[in-house]
């Protein structure tokens, strides 16, 4: 019983475990990333460069069709110029950094929308916005688990400044120059992360996987290793919950993973140790 | 005399508009200086000035003795994510950035140091604590024990003592005294003129352009502080904050 509903789906079905190893790939890469996005205040953000890079990987498609390479290239692109081009217009102008991201993520979209329809079915659509975790190619594997192993090793090299720069940017300004290299390292880490969540989760869906968990994580954890630990161990357990789940009742796998993670969120929002809804609660019947 | 920096026609502002004019001056190797001046005198600016964080419109920032690596530098509390998940032992350790740098971990002798400087500001048994539960008295002990481990020669504080309890101002002055004792260079910009009088040998009052540079008994009088109060009020540009407060 429990393993028909728990194993056998997997021990089956080879696309379940490229979607589940997909999945786990994500979740161990880009949910550190989300974790730091939230503590930077830069959730929206990330929503923003997520819709950014459909039209990058939109022109991809133009050219290419379903090729993940130009659709890998394309993406990073676009992200990039997006992140870059809103910095610099916030920098020059008076418009602030949050309303010049929305500005060039509402046109992206659009844009990128626009683009897949001029060549592409709805089906091709569908695939761009909510992607193909079920679908998963040996080379898009690699892909995925690539960015991971990158992602983690460079997080490995720029976690104190990167730390720093999130908490006194001005005091790792006056010490050292490595500021502006970890915003950009980082940055870059951001954008390589949605193209990867991109491929599994499609653009809307990609940046659920690294902000739900790391929302979710906060009313777990107070330190900032925890808070890592916490968000990738509810990204994989939404991951594989989300694929049982869909596999089951036929649902589709990319909205019912962020589905879950979300539901995560909402539970520990309400029951989780560490300044949720009920922490004050237990606290006070602890101490009395 | 030899001097840790001077300023030479040093012009400070952004989007071009001067918050600093025409600053020239020295200041002393070993000296204990306060800046004083009303709100929006541009005392910040020139700290920023200093540290380099805001490259000059005109002029230049000339170091001595010192040179651009020697400085530590405290900026308005105001400039810190106080929510954001770090210990408080971990936020002074990196004070011993200039030998740890980025990546490599802390030695038996760095612990050793990080426990002493945490002593030595009172915050011995806080060093776990996540730094969203200090009250700010405590928040600002914690930056004076991470600015004692950068081991500077010269020391810039930004009101390091503004909405602190009586009691963390007498220990971090206490602090800002060792400095001086040791030959560091310390330029505090501050608002409570009796605290300059009692600590601060030199006081350079700042309205934009200089008012006054000296020993503080002579250049610390009603007629100056009056006069900056004034200029600040003439001056051009924003009227924001100038001349409100200028205590």
């Amino acid at each position: 019983m429990i393993w028909e509903a728990l194993v056998q789906p997997f021990a089956e079905f080879a696309f379940m475990r490229r979607a589940l190893m997909g999945c786990v790939a994500i979740s161990v890469g880009g949910t550190p990333v989300g974790v730091f996005l939230l503590l930077r205040r830069m959730s929206l953000t990330g929503d923003a460069m997520a819709h950014a890079i459909l039209p990058g990987a939109a022109i991809g498609f133009l050219i290419a069709g379903l090729s993940l390479g130009a659709m890998t290239v394309g993406g990073l692109i676009a992200g990039m110029a997006v992140a870059l081009l809103s910095g610099f217009v916030a920098r020059v102008t008076a418009l602030r950094e949050d309303a010049s991201l929305a500005a060039f993520y509402l046109i992206s979209l659009a844009l990128g929308v626009l683009i897949v329809s001029m060549r592409g079915s709805n089906v091709d659509l569908m695939h761009v916005l909510f992607g193909t975790v079920l679908a998963l190619d040996n080379a898009t594997l690699t892909l995925l688990c690539s960015i991971t192993s990158v992602t983690l090793v460079a997080l490995a090299f720029i976690f104190r400044p990167l730390v720093l720069e999130c908490a006194d940017p001005q005091f790792l300004r006056s010490v050292s120059r490595f500021s502006t290299v970890t915003h950009f390292t980082f940055l870059a880490l951001v954008v390589m992360n949605l193209v990867g969540g991109f491929h599994a989760l499609g653009t809307l869906m990609a940046v659920g996987i690294m902000i739900l968990p790391a929302a979710a994580a906060r009313f777990w954890a107070a330190g900032i290793g925890g808070l890592i630990a916490a968000a990738v161990a509810i990204a994989i357990l939404s991951s594989v919950s989300g694929l049982l789940v869909s596999y089951h009742f036929g649902l589709p796998s990319g909205p019912t993973i962020i589905l879950l993670a979300g539901l995560v969120y909402g539970m520990s929002l309400a029951f989780g140790p560490v300044g949720s809804l009920t922490a004050p609660v237990f606290r006070v019947r602890v101490d009395a | 005399m030899t001097y840790a920096l001077a300023f030479e026609n040093l012009t400070l502002g952004y989007d071009r508009h001067p918050a600093v004019r025409q600053l020239d001056g020295q200041v002393a190797e070993g000296s204990l200086t306060a800046v004083v001046g009303p709100n929006g005198a541009g005392k910040s600016t020139l700290l920023k000035g200093v540290t380099g964080l805001l490259p000059p419109i005109a002029g230049r920032v000339r170091f001595g003795t010192c040179t651009h690596n020697d400085i530590a530098y405290l900026p308005q509390q105001s400039d810190i994510d106080r929510s954001f998940p770090i210990t408080v032992v971990d936020l002074v350790a990196v004070g011993l950035w200039s030998q740890i740098g980025g990546f490599s971990g802390l030695s038996t002798a760095d612990r050793t140091l990080v426990d002493g400087a945490i002593a030595a500001v009172g915050l011995t048994g806080f060093e776990s604590r996540f730094i969203d539960s200090l009250s700010g008295g405590q928040f600002q002990r914690a930056l004076f024990a991470r600015l004692l481990l950068q081991d500077a020669r010269l020391v810039l504080l930004d009101e390091p003592f503004t909405a602190i309890d009586p009691k963390t101002m007498a220990d971090l002055l206490g602090v800002v005294r060792r400095w001086h004792g040791e030959g560091r260079t310390v330029i505090a910009v501050l608002h409570d003129t009796e605290a300059v009088r009692a600590h601060f040998p030199e006081t350079l009052i700042l309205a934009r352009d200089l008012v006054a540079h000296g020993p503080t008994a002579q250049v610390l009088t009603a007629a100056n502080q009056f006069r900056a109060r004034q200029m600040c009020e003439a001056c051009d540009g924003p009227p924001h904050d100038c001349g409100r407060q200028a205590s």
